[in-house]
């Protein structure tokens, strides 16, 4: 009997909800452990990283505006999903070298873990992080979180899954829409999360995906002006200092740390209320009581 | 039937109601604030503050060099080792109390002092300034034991020396914001008061020696942008204040050592009067917030957004009221609006005023006369402006008003978020449900409905996009010198 003749995988970018090309029309070869070639993906260019943003841009309003209940929901969706395509993901991450099967196996069910952790403060960090503020007037004074916009999230590097996930999933829960620079190393795993993402009920938009070279694309969503903030975790000093000096021609608010190990990002200290904080702005308001 | 006009102006003469001065003890010359003791400049060099109402010369203040700054950072990182973290919170919160009674005790001087060196008149300082600034400390003493309930389930810890510079057009004020709070979590302090306005700063170092403060805890560097640059990059530094410009405050942010930096800068607040305002109330508001301070606030209401069914009827009540406010020696009891506090920022105010006239827009002011001496501007208004004028766009930080038009509540908000700030806007409707759809949609750190500056140490306050990131006040005030985890 002869062989059947497998059908390779297309690996495009994703952007205001569908997969696309690059518009430089480049791509990009990722080779297994052994050099063998594994599939082409985007080579993305400035051109992708701005319709990414305007992408993000445009459907920030509609996301933030959406009840908590229900962005919560849809995380849970998106953890739902994963769960349900682990083996393609263990199969994906395995090509791509990240790690043994087994190890990539404990990090997709902690990124599902983690989809489901954030979900459940979708309607209560408002509670946590706001207050009523008692004045020494006639005043109903509160003060609650919302979004800061558009984050520009820089996938961490270590890990295939679980830091991108994280990365997402706690800049969404509040309401930003993100454009996320894949990893170097595992610019695969990351558009599979984007199927999934796609599939999810993650309205089109909210979150989009580029690959290709980090550091091509870096400086320029540090300088985007329609880009509020910055999340990076691979500590790396030259791109720190670059980050903040872009960054700062709009006040960007820019989230550095020092790269974590995979045991970290397992941990169930990468997770908590101050991931969704950094990414939030306080607004407080000032209503007179009396006629 | 419409009123008659009220004559203002040149046809009632009020007499003088001057505060006396007699309570402020001025020195000839300052030192620096550093480890307790007032010392001086070790390049020793000294400026000289000016009372902007007279243009006379106040006393000669220190001006601080990298040396000094050294010194104070030193002082202030000794001081966290050996007397405030090893405090228990609840001395820290005693000292902080009893600092709270003594500015009351001494609230004449300071509020006196305040408008001497500031030129805002003392309606304002001693009936705002002041009062909040006591009221700032004592909030905080009681944060002090505390802190583990402002973040349930998280734990705190001091980050250890705060940096902080302040603007001049509050100078008391922002020195209480920063301090009360940085000391509250447990951290020493190196504070560098504005250029202009380092009087009201001095006098509270006073009284951190008469409170028997522990020497260090508190340090204060005088001097200009030098001084400023050497502190916010200094590498013994923990943490950054800043509230001042939005150039500066990048400047800021990109030399800064440390991760733990917050910045409240510049703003072009909107303020929105919809048709279903009450109009009288709504002018009050757009008075208070623009013409408060002379303008010299950072989240002032500098651009009004009318509805444009009721705008000839808002300028005309707007235009009205103008002529009734008083501008002149900031001392007398009467005055409304003060001194502008420097020569340059008049002429600031005096450039792009002339940039708004040359854009188009039509400039009105109130004819009231000004003081032969001193720094004064009228309080003003542009109609006719297009959201592109520079007025409409940058920071004029002075008694002058831009008025802009709209149709529908969209449009409304579509036009107070075109603007690179988002510190504060303010919302003027009778329908409750309009205000929190309004306000809702703003981007801004602090939204007023019918009303406007109003401020309180138990509500954050601290922008959006480019007015800075970080609170003051309130419990998120706190993260801002803590470690959260």
């Amino acid at each position: 009997m002869a062989v059947r003749l497998g059908v390779k995988k297309t690996y495009k970018q994703y952007i205001g909800g569908k997969f696309v090309r690059s518009e430089s029309g480049r791509s990009l070869q990722q080779l297994g452990k052994d050099g063998e070639f594994i599939a082409n993906y985007c080579h993305g260019s400035r051109k992708d990283l701005r319709d990414a943003v305007k992408a993000a841009r445009g459907a920030f309003s509609g996301w933030s505006k959406r009840t908590a209940f229900n962005r919560g929901q849809i995380l849970y969706r998106i953890a739902e999903m994963l769960e349900a395509r682990e083996n393609e993901f263990c199969d994906v991450m395995c090509a791509e070298g990240s790690a043994t099967c087994e190890q990539n196996m404990i990090e997709i069910q902690c990124a599902v873990d983690r989809c489901v952790y954030y979900c459940g403060w979708a309607d209560k960090f408002d509670a946590v992080f706001g207050s009523v503020n008692p004045v020494a007037a006639d005043y109903f004074n509160f003060t609650v979180p919302e979004p800061t916009g558009v984050v520009g999230i820089v996938a961490d590097e270590g890990t295939a899954l679980i830091g991108l996930v994280s990365q997402i999933a706690a800049t969404v829960v509040s309401g930003n829409a993100c454009v996320v620079l894949a990893s170097d190393e595992y610019p695969l795993t990351a558009m599979e999360f984007g199927e999934v993402l796609a599939t999810s009920d993650v309205p089109g938009g909210v979150v989009n995906i580029l690959s290709g070279k980090k550091h091509e694309l870096i400086p320029h969503l540090a300088k985007h002006m329609d880009v509020n903030a910055i999340d990076y975790r691979d500590g790396d000093g030259q791109t720190v200092a670059q980050l903040i000096d872009l960054g700062t021609e709009n006040v960007k608010r820019v989230r550095v740390s020092k790269r974590k190990a995979r045991a970290g990002w397992l941990s169930d200290k990468a997770q908590g209320p101050e991931q969704i904080e950094k990414f939030v702005e306080m607004k407080t308001v000032w209503h007179p009581i009396g006629v | 039937m419409r009123a008659p006009k009220l004559n203002f102006g040149d046809k009632w003469e009020y007499s003088p109601a001057p505060e006396s001065t007699a309570i402020v003890k001025i020195d000839d010359q300052y030192g620096h604030f550093i480890g307790g003791k007032f010392v001086e400049p070790i390049e020793g060099r000294y400026f000289d503050t000016v009372n902007p109402a007279t243009e006379e010369t106040l006393s000669h203040v220190a001006h601080g060099t990298q040396k000094d700054v050294d010194r104070a950072v030193k002082a202030a990182r000794k001081a966290y080792d050996k007397y405030w973290a090893p405090m228990s919170p609840r001395d820290r919160g005693k000292y902080l109390y009893r600092i709270a009674r003594m500015i009351q005790e001494m609230a004449r001087e300071f509020a006196v002092l305040e408008s001497m060196d500031g030129g805002k008149p003392i309606r304002e300082s001693r009936d705002i300034d002041v009062p909040l600034v006591a009221q700032h400390f004592f909030y905080h003493a009681g944060w002090a034991d505390k802190l583990d309930y402002a973040f349930p389930g998280r734990r705190t810890k001091p980050l250890g020396v705060a940096g902080q510079i302040i603007p001049w057009n509050f100078p008391l004020l922002m020195a209480s914001w920063k301090i009360a709070p940085a000391l509250a979590c447990g951290n020493t302090v190196v504070l560098k008061p504005a250029e202009t306005t380092p009087l009201t700063a001095l006098l509270l170092a006073k009284l951190f020696q008469e409170a028997d403060l522990p020497p260090g805890v508190v340090n204060i560097v005088t001097g200009d942008g030098e001084a400023g640059a050497a502190l916010s990059s200094h590498a013994g530094i923990d943490k950054i204040a800043f509230t001042g410009s939005t150039e500066v405050g990048k400047m800021i942010q990109r030399s800064a050592k440390t991760d733990h930096i917050t910045l409240e800068l510049g703003g072009k607040a909107a303020n929105i009067i919809f048709e279903d305002a009450p109009l009288d109330q709504a002018v009050e508001g757009i008075i208070n917030a623009i013409y408060f301070n002379q303008g010299h606030v950072c989240c002032a209401g500098s651009r009004l957004l009318v509805q444009e069914s009721v705008h000839d009827e808002v300028v005309r009540k707007l235009d009205h009221r103008i002529q009734s406010l008083r501008v002149g020696d900031p001392l007398d009891k009467n005055t409304d609006v003060g001194a502008i506090n420097s020569k340059a920022q008049l002429n600031r105010i005096r450039q792009l005023v002339k940039a708004g006239k040359e854009e188009g827009a039509e400039f009105h002011t109130s004819r009231c006369k000004l003081p032969e001496r001193g720094w004064f501007y009228r309080p003003s208004y542009f109609t006719g402006v297009a959201q592109s004028h520079v007025i409409a766009q940058e920071e004029i930080f002075g008694p002058v008003l831009a008025i802009m038009t709209f149709r529908t509540p969209a449009e409304a908000v579509q036009k107070a978020n075109n603007s690179c700030y988002g510190l504060s806007a303010g919302v003027w409707t009778d329908k409750g449900s309009k205000i929190f759809k309004t306000l809702g949609e703003l981007n801004a750190g602090v939204v007023w409905a019918n009303t406007f500056n109003k401020f309180d140490p138990a509500s954050p306050f601290g922008g959006y996009k480019e007015s800075g990131y970080g609170r003051e006040g309130g419990k998120q005030g706190l993260a801002a010198y803590l470690e959260v985890r």
